[in-house]
């Protein structure tokens, strides 16, 4: 979309399409800030800054966890009911303390990753199948557990969600540290080198003795712990905690940035720079016709666009 | 056996290694396992329940159970088809939601706009769904993400951002296509028995049939042999998208409005009970009939919990998601045996 | 009857037919000719150009430039369906049907029987699909799902399907890598009958026995051109392999066909490894095996015969019904791919692509991949010792790659070989499993990987050598223990180990004269039961 310019260059097409794959999203970033600095009053400001950034927050933090589960070659569906069982979890173990609630509610993340992991490395279920069970189920426990919103006073709660250091919102750093360590992760651990391995080629990465099941449910628990963590943010910044609500939609918003991002659904590469990006991407496109006051089916038919057209660039180039 | 003369014809390879003769019963059993599981869970749930609560097994709670079953029954057909080819269509939901705000917009200019309308508008988006799987080869699974965002983007453009219900009015014979009944029993089951009837007779006895087993079951091997894949894939997305936005038009009738919250999470009870009824999930192998099973399976459960009263309709949802997976472990160790055996 | 020499015409015919990609030029001015009713060998190295030959023929590829007559006139197919619907039909080693659909299914796809109503008859389909298969030998229930045959008669359903298709062609590309004898011996017989009936065959094989039992003409390719077109039974064995390697024969005697020294002598040591009474259900019967240190032991036997699985089962990568594995002495007991790799023990697997490679990992990432445990500490990777790691190997293996980050994948076969050797050396271990090192791996690399197998051995370690190259594994093996069906059924020691005595020990075990394996099996066969 921000590239009009180079296809009427015409270039090599392949050529343009891994181009577009690379750094199309951050192109597409860039073509979106300078949209808005020329249309939006008062874009260019700390506070809209600051807006966005906490908006953006729980997309990003999901979407690392799955740009190293589809590092795997797999998928995770089940991040939206995550973050709403997490909410559930908060509001249900709030009355031991704010430490205990985060606590269980990342337990229960990463139980779920838990199923997931165990589904998919042991019992060989395909990935989307595994975690769309968990997506159905999750969300239904959630409502179970916490039948409807519900509002809390806890001041160390909110003051997590609401909170700034430096002028900074805690949740923005929060997903700063998040964005690092995994960057950490993937780049400089065993584990990290083993998740591309398994992702590039699972049969061969078992025959090198590398330990497979324990590096997909290790990779389906980070991921389940990331959306927790989302979801606590997300519930401490509402100062609510909504099971029915909270997460909708996650999964394709998490997925699309990843994808944005330049990471192939195919597995065995993981892009973490690309997907903030991605996320960012996804964020400042929502906020930029919100802020032009255009209604929330345009988002969402403009996001259904974006992304097809994402994963079109992004999809490993076909039998031709 | 031992001894025939080695004329090449009568020598039988039927039985390769591969393949002991001992597997066959098990394999049998599994079939079975496969194919009527559901159906004697459903058939021994029924029972449970008639001996449990006295208002189960009644004329009217039946004939209202299966009415509601018809809407989820009919998007659970189309998704049968996608699934049986391997796909997987996720945007049923939201096409089914727009469907019925379409349809109760279009009934006031009569009963015909009150279908067509919606059915064209499901269509066009099945439509779309089939060119970017069957043409572009994106995977299913994101492309129908991706459209259940537009349709639902669509039905609030249409719904004045989600604020307007549009009533259906009254005395219209839209309405008595829902409402109406036959000998105690609702139209929309008629409808629903007709069109799974169709549609068993279609993925049977038909070529057509064929190629969506093909496609899902070897996909590369379907297209040498001439099977149009494309064409296949292209088909069953419009047909699911087409029975989505028909039972959603269908459900507006029965409701008298256009209620735009409905349709949410629709998709994953319509995969929930494909699969329940026995279609694999990675495709090639299913039964429109299982769908069926699978349909009342869940509404059967969904109205248990609705007659204990004191839990939450939520616990459906849970019910659905441990029986998927159930479902899909006993699959994938089923096949596995098999394909060892 | 349709002799070699039958004045037909060509149902098939090429002329001047090539075939660029990047780099190389596949097909160089083809010409191969096909007549009615032969059986023609279509021979050559991997490399040779036999595949792209036949992926031009059935629509895979489309060629530069030449042409392709069919039955008289011009053939330009676009697709393998274009192809097939003209009467050029291809049996792939992988059987290309769909496995979950019914045997009677399968074969009518896309043309079923219809009744009245236009809707499919399935009385008249599974009758008429029982009486085709009787003549291909299949007597099955067709209403069981494919996938319940044994892999022969699955092949015999795509090959009654092709032959009822109305194919004119039928191309079999190593149709018996996966049949058991006495399916081949089947599949004979029905190459006969289509011969009978005007079909012409093309038969890709690497089984030299098979090529001279069952074809009359042999078309020889090398580096894309043809080398040799003409009678087969008018071509001895031993040039139609200089031929195939572009060495004379003279020298071929002389040489030996590989580079190994065959000057090692067995040690007296200890065994490094011993694998005693190994069993895998239906695959591997007792298998039990000794390897020295500095000692070459080959692993024959017929595909099928248990190869693989025996490699597959002491590297921990098959679980165990019974047997114990030690190395230098210390028993493995953990069963699994790391506990073998940290016993001594590397696995190079036999399919490179499927098994072996990452390919979008760089040259680097693969070869350090095993050794990562050891390359870290607390689970972070050091770089440093990585990098020493993956130079000393792209050194001392003489890996061309752009650099250690190109990608794996982008390299030629035989260097993606040597990062995979490289992966296992890095690990230092005592037991080298080789399974098919040489496969699909250019002329000049695989006398690299072979001399390299043969300094690793003397450098002393034990080497376990499996490989369909009969002279690899008799020149490179100063012993060669036979297999069938999962057992050992013979062992050939120093001296005694020749193609002659290999060949009579593999035929030995297949029937009781020696000859081509018989039919008939007896009763209570291991794993059938």
């Amino acid at each position: 979309m921000a590239d009009l310019a180079l296809a009427r260059v015409r270039p090599d097409r392949t050529v343009l399409l891994r181009w577009l794959r690379d750094y199309g999203v951050y192109a597409g970033v860039a073509a979106l800030v300078l949209v808005n600095l020329a249309l939006t009053p008062n874009f260019a400001s700390l506070d809209t800054l600051r807006v966005q950034a906490v908006q953006v927050t729980p997309i990003l933090i999901v979407a690392l966890g799955m740009a190293v589960v589809i590092g795997t070659g797999g998928i995770d569906l089940s991040v939206g009911a995550v973050m709403a069982v997490a909410a559930s979890m908060i509001s249900l173990y709030l009355g031991y303390g704010p430490v205990a609630a985060v606590l269980a509610a990342l337990l229960a993340g990463a139980v779920s990753g838990l199923v997931a992991g165990s589904l998919v490395a042991f019992v060989g279920v395909q990935p989307i199948v595994a975690t769309l069970a968990l997506m159905i189920g999750g969300r239904g426990l959630a409502e179970v557990m916490l039948p409807q919103l519900d509002t809390f006073r806890n001041p160390e709660l909110r003051a997590l969600g609401s909170g700034m250091f430096l002028g900074v919102p805690y949740v923005v750093l929060i997903a700063v540290a998040l964005t690092l360590v995994v960057v950490f992760v993937v780049r400089r651990t065993t584990f990290g080198r083993q998740v591309l391995a398994i992702g590039g080629n699972p049969a061969a990465s078992a025959l090198a003795g590398l330990p497979v099941r324990r590096v997909l449910i290790g990779v389906y628990v980070l991921a389940g712990v990331l959306a927790a963590v989302a979801g606590v943010l997300a519930t401490a910044r509402l100062g609510a905690s909504d099971p029915t609500r909270l997460g909708e939609l996650m999964e394709l918003n998490a997925i699309t940035a990843v994808v944005i991002g330049g990471t192939a659904l195919t597995g065995g590469r993981v892009r973490i720079a690309g997907t903030v990006a991605g996320a960012v991407l996804m964020q400042l496109l929502t906020a930029t016709l919100i802020m032009h006051n255009l209604p929330q089916s345009w988002t969402q038919i403009a996001s259904a666009v974006v992304i097809v057209l994402a994963v079109w660039v992004a999809r490993e180039r076909g039998r031709n | 056996m031992a001894r025939t003369p080695v004329t090449a014809a009568a020598v039988d390879v039927s039985r390769g290694g591969a393949a002991p003769a001992g597997a066959s019963g098990a394999e049998r059993i599994s079939a079975l396992a496969q194919r009527h599981g559901a159906l004697v869970v459903l058939v021994a749930v029924v029972l449970v329940t008639s001996l449990s609560f006295d208002t189960f097994f009644t004329g009217y709670n039946l004939n209202r159970l299966a009415v509601n079953a018809a809407f989820l029954a009919i998007v659970a057909l189309g998704m049968t088809f996608v699934i049986i080819t391997g796909g997987i269509d996720l945007s049923v939901g939201s096409v089914f939601a727009l469907g019925g705000v379409l349809a109760a917009w279009a009934s006031q200019y009569g009963t015909l706009p009150a279908l067509l309308v919606p059915v064209a508008a499901a269509g066009a988006i099945g439509l779309a769904n089939g060119l970017l799987v069957a043409r572009t080869r994106l995977a299913p699974f994101i492309v129908t993400l991706a459209s259940m965002l537009g349709a639902r983007g669509l039905m609030l453009a249409v719904s004045g951002e989600g604020n307007e219900t549009y009533l259906v009015p009254q005395g219209s014979a839209f309405l008595e296509l829902a409402q109406g009944g036959l000998f105690g029993i609702g139209y929309p089951v008629y409808l629903t028995l007709a069109l799974f009837g169709l549609g068993g007779l279609l993925l049977r006895r038909t070529g057509f049939g064929q190629s969506v087993y093909a496609v899902g079951g070897n996909e590369d091997a379907a297209a040498l042999m001439g099977v149009r894949v494309a064409r296949t894939k292209l088909t069953v997305y419009l047909m699911s998208g087409l029975l989505a936005g028909f039972a959603g038009a269908l459900n507006a009738a029965y409701l008298g409005s256009g209620v735009t919250i409905l349709g949410f999470a629709m998709e994953l009870d319509a995969i929930a009970a494909v699969v329940i009824g026995g279609t694999l999930l990675t495709g090639g192998l299913g039964y429109v009939s299982g769908s069926l099973v699978g349909v009342l399976l869940l509404k059967v459960i969904q109205n248990v919990i609705n007659l204990i009263g004191s839990l939450s309709s939520s616990y459906q949802q849970v019910v659905s998601g441990l029986f998927l997976i159930a479902v899909v472990v006993a699959q994938t160790y089923l096949s596995r045996r098999r394909r060892i055996g | 009857m349709t002799g070699p020499d039958a004045p037909l015409a060509p149902i098939l015919e090429t002329a001047g037919l090539t075939k660029r990609f990047p780099g190389v030029l596949a097909l160089d001015e083809v010409a191969f000719s096909l007549r009615p009713g032969e059986a023609h060998a279509l021979v050559g190295e991997n490399g040779a150009g036999k595949s792209t030959l036949i992926k031009v023929l059935t629509g895979v590829y489309r060629p530069d430039a030449g042409s392709l007559l069919f039955q008289g006139a011009p053939l330009r197919p676009a697709t393998p369906l274009d192809a097939q619907r003209a009467g050029i039909s291809t049996i792939y080693q992988e059987v290309n049907l769909v496995p979950l659909m019914s045997v009677a299914r399968n074969l009518y796809l896309g043309r079923e029987p219809k009744n009245r109503l236009g809707l499919i008859d399935f009385g008249r389909m599974h009758a008429e699909a029982e009486r085709t298969l009787r003549e291909y030998g299949v007597s099955v229930d067709v209403r069981a799902p494919l996938r319940t045959l044994g892999l022969g008669a699955q092949q015999m359903v795509a090959l009654a399907r092709a032959v009822d298709v109305d194919a004119r062609v039928v191309i079999m590309d190593e149709p018996t890598s996966s049949l058991e004898p006495r399916e081949v011996e089947t599949l004979f017989g029905v190459i006969g009958r289509l011969r009978e009936r005007g079909i012409a065959i093309v038969y890709v094989s690497h089984r030299l026995d098979e090529l001279y039992r069952v074809c009359d003409r042999v078309t020889v390719l090398r580096d894309g051109r043809v080398v040799h077109t003409g009678a087969l039974a008018e071509l001895p064995r031993l040039r139609l392999v200089a031929l195939m390697l572009g060495r004379e024969v003279e020298q071929v005697r002389r040489e030996g066909l590989t580079r190994f020294s065959g000057e090692r002598t067995a040690s007296a040591d200890e065994p490094v490894l011993v694998a005693e009474d190994l069993r895998v259900r239906h695959l591997v019967d007792g298998v039990t095996l000794r390897i020295r240190p500095g000692e070459i032991v080959g692993l024959g036997g017929l595909l099928g015969a248990g190869r693989t699985e025996t490699a597959k089962a002491i590297a921990g990568a098959l679980p165990l019904d019974g047997g114990r594995v030690s190395v230098a002495g210390v028993p493995l007991r953990r069963r699994s791919t790391a506990a073998a790799i940290r016993g001594g023990i590397s696995l190079l697997p036999e399919d490179r692509k499927a098994e072996g490679i990452v390919p979008g990992l760089s040259v680097r990432d693969n070869i350090a991949l095993a050794a990562l445990p050891r390359l870290s500490r607390f689970g972070l990777v050091s770089e440093r010792r990585v990098d020493r790691v993956v130079a000393t190997f792209m050194e001392r293996l003489r890996i061309k790659a752009a650099g250690p980050h190109q990608p794996v994948g982008e390299l030629s076969g035989g260097n993606q070989q040597k990062v995979l050797l490289a992966r296992w050396l890095a690990l230092h271990p005592k037991v080298l499993l080789l399974d098919e090192p040489t496969r699909g791996v250019d002329v000049g690399a695989k006398a690299e990987v072979q001399r390299l197998i043969d300094e690793l051995a003397a450098d002393g370690l034990g080497v376990l050598l499996i490989s369909s190259d009969l002279e690899e594994l008799i020149e490179g093996s100063e012993r060669v223990v036979v297999l069938k069906d999962g057992a050992v059924v013979g062992e050939l020691v120093g001296e005694d180990v020749t193609e002659d005595a290999l060949l009579a020990a593999i035929a030995d075990a297949a029937g009781p004269d020696g000859t081509a394996p018989v039919p008939a099996a007896p009763g209570g066969e291991a794993g059938s039961g």
